[in-house]
């Protein structure tokens, strides 16, 4: 799928690099936002050439460069499918909570009991269905676009930055700093609980934008200071499980269970193969 | 100086003197917090009785309208190979700040000296700066503001106009031209030696009336002394990394500049940010390496700046005592406990 000819900047061509879109267990969210914005849309799609995407288009080809990964690894047949993806991409993105970090669907880990879980949801048609883990707890991941679903805003600049040879910078503070940049009123002065002090920054605070305390889609920020937050939370009269209860939401700030070492892992550096 | 006074009544005809011409920026309430107080911020105001200049400092400071959170320094469009660059200073209009407290103009005036005093004054600033009608008033002490303690509790240049309750009239005093012949607009008179003796009880009686406070003496050799306290560390681990201090402080003026391509390819800007010495990566350079990876180095670093390398540079603090960054603070950061706990009053 390609809109219009290769791109330039400054007259000196752009590289094109051929991208792949692909879906784990998740709730395909974060695909249908990489759709969204159709006002930069063809912009957004003529800076790369688009060789899978089943939520787009029905061709089909393993070439690719750039493998944008959706959702967590639930089953057996997707951790082969993500062992696949990572040996035919150059570069493995995480594209949003799910695929960062479990998103969601981590909740079910706590359970002691799978089956009841699977017996519960799936009836009489059970699904052999596995731990929650993300991509990293199974293959190296190179990138992360983080949120649920991500800001497309931050997707056109990863795919953009990989068009010109840019740096690509992770936002790596808390929220609290674009939410009093857009001179929002803080939401504990209100009276609401909000994840934003330990959340990783770069939605432009959303949901405090819109009255509505933070839940920490985007996992914790660099050096997050979660005791702080705990002794904060308490002062303002919300109990502990309000506070679990989102934390736990996303994945992002759920303890790992002990994931399976991958060999590959520890021997591989970041972004080559 | 020159001083006038007149009835409060007045006023209102002053400000549609104003409004009449210029965008006019007041205090005006924005909410109310969950113990029911309301809450205050800098917004445009059109109708004077939308001004509530007997407010409690704002959340925010007026920072925004002069050193915004984000502004495009510089805009490049291309065409082809070919580029070409405009510079915007991002003002169209003179600006007119309709009641503020004497801290908040004290903090314009330490604005001033880094960013238009020294061999590179920064434009962006200036231009909006040298477009600013300033009316003050006087203002009450909350249990927050330590601004007599940073000698920021009176503001002696820095506006145009500045206002003190004095019954049901109100002293002024003139800086400036336009405030001046803005004066004749309205019934004012030449103060007489009762107004002078009303102006002093006003001022004693709001002077009685601060609680918190922090004490300056020799505080430049104590943090350099205490450079190594435990307190930096027990703050530290309280402290969250946000930023928000730096966010609602109207003297922070740290910045970052990024450069960045809209998608459509057809235009690059160099866009500044404000930043805040408290994030984590605030003094990461090129190669990675962190010169304050850890929370109580970085907080300690924003008091070294405000009240030591500030001071040694331009002899005066760069903290105005406004107290916006210890209410804002969650983890109950604020100058007054820090300052103390340094110098070994009270703990952290
Ligand atoms: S509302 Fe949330 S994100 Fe905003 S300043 Fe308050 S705690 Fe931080
Ligand atoms: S404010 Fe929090 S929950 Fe909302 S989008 Fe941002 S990170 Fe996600
Ligand atoms: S001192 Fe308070 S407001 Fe400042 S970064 Fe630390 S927690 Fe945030
Ligand atoms: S450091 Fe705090 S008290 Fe001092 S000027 Fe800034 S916000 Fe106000
Ligand atoms: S170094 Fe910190 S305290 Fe000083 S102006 Fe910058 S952000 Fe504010």
């Amino acid at each position: 799928m390609a809109a219009g000819g290769t791109k330039s900047w400054l007259g000196a061509p752009l590289l094109r690099p051929r991208v792949a879109f692909f879906e784990l267990t998740s709730c395909g969210g974060c695909q249908l936002q990489v759709l969204n914005h159709e006002g930069t849309l063809l912009d957004f799609l003529s800076l790369v050439e688009v060789t899978d995407f089943r939520e787009a288009m029905t061709e089909r080809s393993h070439e690719y460069d750039i493998a944008f990964v959706e959702g967590c690894v639930s089953r057996s047949d997707e951790v082969a499918r993500l062992r696949q993806i990572r040996r035919n991409a150059r570069t493995l993105v995480a594209l949003g909570s799910c695929a960062c970090f479990g998103g969601v669907p981590r909740m079910k880990n706590r359970f002691p009991d799978p089956g009841l879980l699977a017996r519960e949801i799936y009836g009489e048609y059970p699904m052999a269905t596995e731990t929650v883990r993300a991509l990293d707890e199974i293959v190296p991941v190179d990138l992360k676009v983080h949120g649920c679903p991500f800001p497309k805003e931050e997707l056109e600049k990863v795919v953009l930055h990989i068009a010109l040879g840019k740096a690509i910078e992770t936002p790596r503070h808390p929220i609290c700093f674009e939410c009093k940049a857009n001179g929002n009123v803080c939401l504990f002065d209100l009276g609401e609980l909000c994840l934003g002090p330990v959340t990783r920054g770069g939605c432009s605070a959303w949901c405090p934008g819109n009255r509505f305390g933070c839940w920490g889609c985007r996992g914790p920020a660099d050096d997050a200071n979660l005791d702080s937050l705990r002794a904060i939370a308490k002062e303002h009269g919300f109990s502990g499980e309000d506070l679990a209860d989102r934390l736990e939401c996303f994945g992002g700030f759920t303890p790992r269970e002990a994931p399976e070492p991958s060999p590959r892992r520890k021997s591989r550096k970041r972004g080559t193969r | 100086m020159l001083f006038r006074v007149f009835d409060q009544g007045e006023l209102p005809i002053l400000f549609s003197a104003l409004t009449a011409r210029h965008e006019v920026i007041g205090p005006v309430e924005a909410g109310v917090d969950r113990h029911g107080k309301p809450f205050y911020a800098f917004e445009p105001a059109t109708d004077f009785r939308a001004l509530r200049l007997a407010y409690t400092t704002t959340k925010l400071p007026a920072k925004r309208y002069f050193l915004p959170c984000r502004e495009d320094l510089a805009t490049f469009r291309t065409s082809g190979s070919d580029w070409s660059k405009t510079v915007e200073y991002n003002v169209d209009r003179p600006r007119v700040f309709f009641g503020l407290h004497a801290c908040d103009i004290n903090a314009l005036n330490k604005l001033d000296k880094v960013l238009t005093g020294g061999d590179y004054p920064m434009p962006w600033y200036a231009a909006k700066r040298r477009n600013m009608f300033i009316v003050g008033v006087d203002c009450e002490p909350q249990p927050s503001c330590f601004c007599r303690s940073m000698g920021a509790d009176t503001a002696l240049s820095g506006f145009d106009l500045f206002l003190t309750g004095i019954g049901d009239r109100y002293f002024a005093e003139i800086l400036s031209n336009n405030a001046y012949n803005l004066l004749r607009g309205i019934r004012a008179v030449e103060p007489g030696e009762e107004e002078h003796v009303l102006y002093r009880r006003a001022v004693a009686e709001k002077t009685r009336k601060y609680t918190a406070r922090v004490d300056t003496t020799d505080l430049t050799k104590i943090l350099d002394m205490e450079f190594e306290s435990p307190v930096w560390k027990s703050w530290g681990e309280k402290c969250l990394s946000c930023g928000s201090c730096a966010a609602v402080c109207p003297t922070c003026y740290c910045y970052g500049v990024e450069e960045t391509v809209d998608i459509d390819l057809s235009v690059a800007r160099k866009t500044k940010t404000l930043y805040s010495c408290n994030l984590v990566d605030f003094a990461q350079v090129a190669g990675g390496h962190n010169f304050r990876p850890e929370s109580h180095s970085r907080l300690k670093y924003r008091y070294y700046h405000k009240h030591r390398g500030f001071v040694e540079a331009y002899e005066e603090s760069l903290c105005t005592g406004c107290g916006r960054c210890g209410e804002t603070c969650l983890a109950g950061i604020n100058v007054p406990d820090v300052i103390a706990s340094v110098r070994g009053e009270g703990g952290a």
